[in-house]
């Protein structure tokens, strides 16, 4: 088996006092969509910031395609080739939406390369480029930050919460584009609440609760148990 | 009789819409749940609610009468309470002290001639943190930072107190009795409206129950109600082909089983 | 029509040089956070160091203006950006002031320690080129500041919107995380933004100077100006900035030009730009409570009342001690070290206690002192008096920026002290120019403290008795509230807390102590003049008493020793006069993270000794029976927090696989 692009061991990470991470270990193949479920203040978001560098462990080792990266810098990082769309609304509100394409072009895209990909994925964006991005609704500004995922030829790609506010059907269509993404080999780590959707495109599943990932598996086992871990009362 | 009313509310943030046309109420004397995914806009509501907020449109009724230009202190001062999702106790305070600044904020110059520090440990005793009195309060665990806020808010005595997630870092036997507490309060008359994901919590101690998605109340009813509803299913295990619903909410009444 | 004329383009001109100044401070603190108090100093500086390079190298002027603006200037921004004020912009607003306010007073040290006191003289660009528009005539200099203000707008539009580091310099205006994450560079932007909003103040000083002098602080004031301008934009539009920056100049000129030159109003033409920075902060929004995580601080340790009792009695014992040895012109120093002891009280209790920051705590003591000397009562009514009347001004501060936080208020201060040095100081009803006022010694129920010994004494008691006052009201429900509202101002409000008049309240409390140490100070003297209360003595004030620790009373009173001993030893070793400014300027920037001080560093000595030497010593020689401390509670409580969320977490698991 080649080596995981992704490979987490042990790892630990405290708010103050406040542990929150308690000894992660999950693995990413290569090329394989990898969707982390569990239920709030699980800690799911949190071993985002940790992997993507903008949050320092207290111990524990992260492989990224075999190289132990420790204390690198969330923009090192990113122009490595990892690309971390954050929780909630990642794009430059005061921006306009053309302005944050180009700033799509640090990971070495050349940014007419950024605009034409952008652009053939999401017309809508197109007909707004001029508009600045915090007047964008919330379907077109998560479009906007889906944008760098595809522009930015990712080596590895995570996904916080996609779905964060918006109408299922427009979940469905940011899913549709993340399910092209994976398509072109890119591997993904994606984290949501919303299990079914993102099982659909998974080839993995992994639940974390408490700090920790407590099952694995394919996606179809760990769907049969998601309502329980999700509606039935883990806090 | 209806203690909250909250009528219409719209919140925007530059073009995003976090609170959308939300109308619910709260009943005098009930622990109301208003439950929802995350970026629902529940934290907003409470915010419009108590002041910190703005609303963009809309309006808020407390007691019948309209509040929303309110200033947050008098809100405060006419009867509500709160506690924080990203807490808010003084850090550099101890967990007594925290307490007992409330008092002092509450009671003003009458407080002056509070005899002892009765008051404060009753309190405490109460919400069940008092052998972390003397402890900073930014040394303490989630879950007692949140236990104390809640002290801090019933240190002011409110008739309406509104929790903002305030299990998450309970254990389990700690969420039993915190529910417990909850019942006992609007026994008393003190109204609660609760923001919660444990949904045993939520499911067992809740007269009433809001469900919010995208801003704005998809369904309202009892427990029992909300449990079987399936907009709530969609909320929060995504869009989904017809038929699994029906499978979700099977399995639903089914888990009871797992601890945190 | 001629000379109002005359009166537009010259108003044109200042605009110009503000708008140049206002656009640097924009870009600095929108892409930072970090606002700059020391924007005009180092406006200032670099004017210095254009004349040296001008003048006293005779360089040709063209090189000497790029070597500043291209070489030297950027050099010092990136400097101030990556080792001053790093990481300021997300700490608590006080810290970043305290900093600024440090590097503003160590520039104008570093200014007089390279450049002393002389003529000097800054030739204007093409001197002796004139324009002359029917009976108007208009310099090549002012010409050529208006075209550079449009060259320099021109540059920056091109740079923020149509390169990608200016785009991203916009980007981390709205979220430098994210900016990360893309792969960005935020210490770079931010770098970027420094060098070029220190080289716009330095071109703004360099252009202005050939009409205002080349002086230490009227130029480091400009940033008043420039302040006032961009506040127009709340500190992030660039065009608002511009048309804030060009209403001034001509709102200034026409004073200049129009208003009486004698009189009492004759003070307004100089206070333009402060009535302007006024004016906008009161007409600016309702700033929202702040929600989020709150972290406490460490404060320094407060004694119980009785022991800080015993130790103001041995002080009081110490000065009367003091009292019979020195001379009177020693005694008159000890004085003065008690006046700044009670101002700096006065700090505790609204900095260090309540986490406002004031810029004109001297001010308010000049109030007190003019008033007690005015109302000619040496007494201790007419003391409660002058209190009181500093109180109220301090009220009237306070009450226009009510509604706002932080840096407002601090700013406020800073257009209050600048307003009262030129304005009010001036007029016929307080000084006048340079004319002295008397005032008597003080008589505490009937008897006259006449001798300078005993008075000293007097001064002593008045700041023991002060300094239990504010450890009392640490200790005191109004000291918990006052924690309270510093850690987090949400909670306080939804617990009906009225912020609002709390801060005005407490504004009021502390330019009342510093009133009442003017008075006493106006007694000490017998004669005060307008100089003893300049604003630059609230900004030294305040930058010793944040490095001798502004939470404590001891600090307060060594602050008070430390701040009387400055000037003497100033002109003991004149030719390192600066130098000391600069070392207390840039010991604030360095000090300035930690409100508690040193004197707090004092505290910490007997637990060292306990907690660590002890231990260390114990350790290498067994035989000696020394205990150390240990604090068990802690671990304790990681022990148990731990298990039960590692038991919780193997249920889970299993739960887990049962049902899969």
């Amino acid at each position: 088996m080649s080596i995981p692009i992704l490979e987490v061991v042990d790892l630990h990470a405290a708010y103050g006092r406040i542990e929150v991470l308690r000894g992660v270990d999950l693995r990413v193949p290569r090329g394989a969509v990898v969707a982390l479920l569990g239920p709030n203040g699980a800690g799911k978001s949190t071993l985002l910031k940790v992997i993507s560098g903008q949050m320092e462990q207290t111990s524990g080792d992260i492989h990224l395609a075999g190289v132990h990266v420790a204390g690198a810098k969330p923009d090192e990082l990113a122009r490595l080739g990892l690309t971390t769309v954050p929780e909630g609304r990642s794009v430059f509100p005061n921006l306009s939406v053309e302005e944050n394409l180009q700033l799509m072009s640090y990971a070495g895209v050349p940014a007419s390369q950024v605009l034409d990909t952008a652009y053939s994925y999401f017309p809508r964006l197109h007909e707004r480029r001029y508009q600045l991005a915090g007047t964008l609704s919330g379907g077109e500004q998560q479009m906007l930050a889906l944008a760098r995922a595809l522009t930015s030829d990712p080596a590895l790609l995570l996904l916080d919460e996609l779905s964060m506010g918006l109408a299922p059907l427009i979940v469905d269509e940011l899913y549709e584009t993340v399910g092209q993404i994976a398509q072109t080999g890119v591997s993904i780590l994606v984290v949501e609440q919303f299990a079914r959707t993102a099982l659909r495109i998974a080839d993995y599943a992994a639940v974390m609760s408490g700090g920790r990932v407590v099952a694995t598996g394919e996606p179809d086992e760990i769907g049969s148990i998601m309502a329980d871990v999700i509606l039935g009362g883990v806090a | 009789m209806s203690l909250l009313q909250v009528e219409d509310v719209v919140v925007q943030f530059g073009g995003v819409t976090a609170v959308n046309h939300a109308t619910f109420e709260v009943v005098a004397g009930s622990v109301t749940g208003l439950i929802g995914p995350n970026g629902a806009g529940k934290t907003t509501c409470f915010n419009v609610i108590t002041g910190l907020q703005r609303p963009t449109s809309g309006h808020v009724r407390f007691d019948g009468r309209d509040i929303t230009r309110t200033a947050v202190h008098r809100r405060a001062r006419r009867g509500i309470g709160r506690t924080f999702q990203r807490l808010e106790a003084f850090g550099s305070l101890t967990v007594a002290d925290n307490v007992r600044v409330a008092l002092d904020i509450h009671e003003g110059f009458r407080g002056i001639f509070r005899p002892g520090d009765h008051d404060v440990d009753e309190l405490l005793e109460r919400v069940g943190i008092a052998e972390y009195a003397a402890e900073r309060a930014d040394s303490i665990p989630t879950g007692t930072a949140r236990l104390l806020e809640l002290a801090r808010a019933l240190a002011c005595q409110p008739r309406l107190l509104l929790l903002d997630e305030p299990s998450s870092g309970l254990d389990e036997a700690e969420t039993e009795a915190f529910g417990a507490l909850l019942v006992e309060l609007a026994g008393e008359g003190c109204t609660v409206l609760m923001v919660e994901h444990d949904m045993d919590l939520v499911m067992s101690v809740c007269d009433e129950i809001h469900v919010l998605d995208f801003g704005s109340v998809i369904a309202a009813g009892t427990p029992a109600e909300i449990r079987v509803d399936p907009k709530v299913q969609r909320a929060y295990l995504g869009y989904s082909d017809e038929g699994q619903g029906a499978h979700v909410a099977e399995s639903l009444d089914e888990t009871k089983v797992l601890a945190r | 029509m001629d000379s109002f004329l005359s009166y537009t383009f010259i108003g044109l001109f200042t605009g110009a040089a503000y708008a140049i100044a206002a656009s640097g401070l924009v870009l600095t603190y929108s892409t930072t956070r970090v606002f700059n108090i020391a924007h005009g100093a180092v406006g200032m500086v670099f004017a210095f160091v254009y004349w040296d390079f001008s003048q006293r190298q005779h360089m040709p002027a063209w090189l000497a203006l790029a070597l500043v603006l291209l070489v030297v200037a950027p050099a010092f921004g990136v400097f101030v950006q990556r080792v001053l004020t790093r990481g300021l912009g997300s700490q608590p607003i006080g810290v970043s002031l305290v900093v600024t306010v440090g590097i503003l007073v160590g520039l104008i040290g570093v200014a007089t320690q390279i450049w002393p006191p002389a003529s000097r003289t800054v030739p204007q660009f093409f001197a002796g080129h004139l324009i002359t528009l029917g009976n108007v005539v208009i310099t090549w200099h002012q010409v050529l500041t208006v075209v550079l203000s449009g060259v320099v707008a021109g540059c920056l539009y091109l740079l923020l919107n149509r390169t990608r580091i200016g785009t991203a310099m916009r980007a981390s205006v709205d979220n430098p995380d994210l900016l990360q994450l893309y792969g960005g560079r935020p210490q770079l932007v931010a770098a970027l933004a420094w060098a070029i909003g220190t080289s716009l103040a330095a071109l703004a000083g360099i252009l202005l100077t050939p009409v205002i002098g080349l002086q230490y602080y009227d130029l480091t004031l400009l940033v008043i100006s420039a302040y006032a301008a961009a506040m127009l934009g709340k500190l992030t539009s660039l065009p608002m900035t511009y048309v804030g920056a060009m209403g001034l100049g001509i709102l200034q000129s026409y004073a200049v030009g129009y208003l009486p030159s004698a009189g009492n109003v004759a003070g307004l033409r100089a206070v333009v730009p402060t009535l302007f920075l006024f004016g906008i902060i009161v007409l600016l929004p309702q700033a929202p409570l702040r929600i989020g995580q709150v972290k406490g601080l460490v404060s320094a340790p407060v004694p119980t009342l009785g022991r800080a009792s015993i130790w103001g009695g041995a002080l009081v014992l110490f000065a009367m001690l003091l009292a019979v040895g020195l001379s009177t012109s020693n005694l008159l120093l000890l004085g003065t070290a008690a006046t700044y002891a009670i101002v700096m009280l006065s700090l505790v209790l609204l900095t260090g206690y309540g986490g406002q920051v004031s810029l004109a705590q001297f001010t308010f003591a000049g109030v007190g002192a003019v008033a007690y000397a005015k109302i000619d009562q040496p007494n201790l009514f007419g003391l409660l008096v002058a209190t009181l009347v500093a109180a109220a001004v301090g009220a009237l501060v306070a009450i226009p920026v009510l509604r706002l936080t932080g840096l407002y208020l601090a700013l406020a201060t800073l257009a209050f002290a600048q307003l009262m040095d030129k304005l009010v100081f001036q007029a016929s009803y307080a000084f006048q120019f340079n004319n002295p006022l008397h005032a008597e010694r003080l008589s505490v129920l009937g008897l006259k403290i006449d001798g300078t010994g005993s008075y000293t004494v007097m001064m002593t008691i008045f700041f023991v008795l002060l300094a239990l006052g504010v450890i009392a009201v640490r200790r005191g429900r109004l000291g918990r509230i006052l924690i309270a509202m510093r850690d987090s101002q949400a909670a306080c409000g939804t617990l009906g807390l009225d912020l609002r008049w709390l801060r005005v309240g407490l504004f009021a409390a502390s330019a009342g102590i510093a009133g009442l140490a003017g008075a006493l100070f106006a007694g000490l003297r017998g004669t005060i003049v307008a100089n003893d209360f300049q604003f630059f003595a609230s900004l030294l004030v305040l930058l010793v008493a944040v490095i001798w620790g502004v939470t404590s009373v001891t600090g307060a009173a060594i602050g008070g020793v430390f701040l009387m001993y400055l000037p003497v030893a100033q002109s003991d070793h004149a030719n390192i006069a600066g130098l000391l400014f600069a070392l207390l300027g840039f010991g604030a920037v360095a000090l300035g993270r930690d409100p508690n001080g040193l004197a707090n560093k004092i505290f910490g000595f007997n637990s060292w000794v306990v907690d660590r030497l002890y231990p260390a010593l114990a350790e290498r020689y067994p035989g000696m029976a020394l205990r150390s401390r240990t604090d068990e509670w802690d671990g304790a409580v990681d022990g148990v927090d731990d298990e039960s969320l590692a038991a919780s977490g193997t249920e889970v698991e299993r739960d887990v696989v049962v049902a899969g």
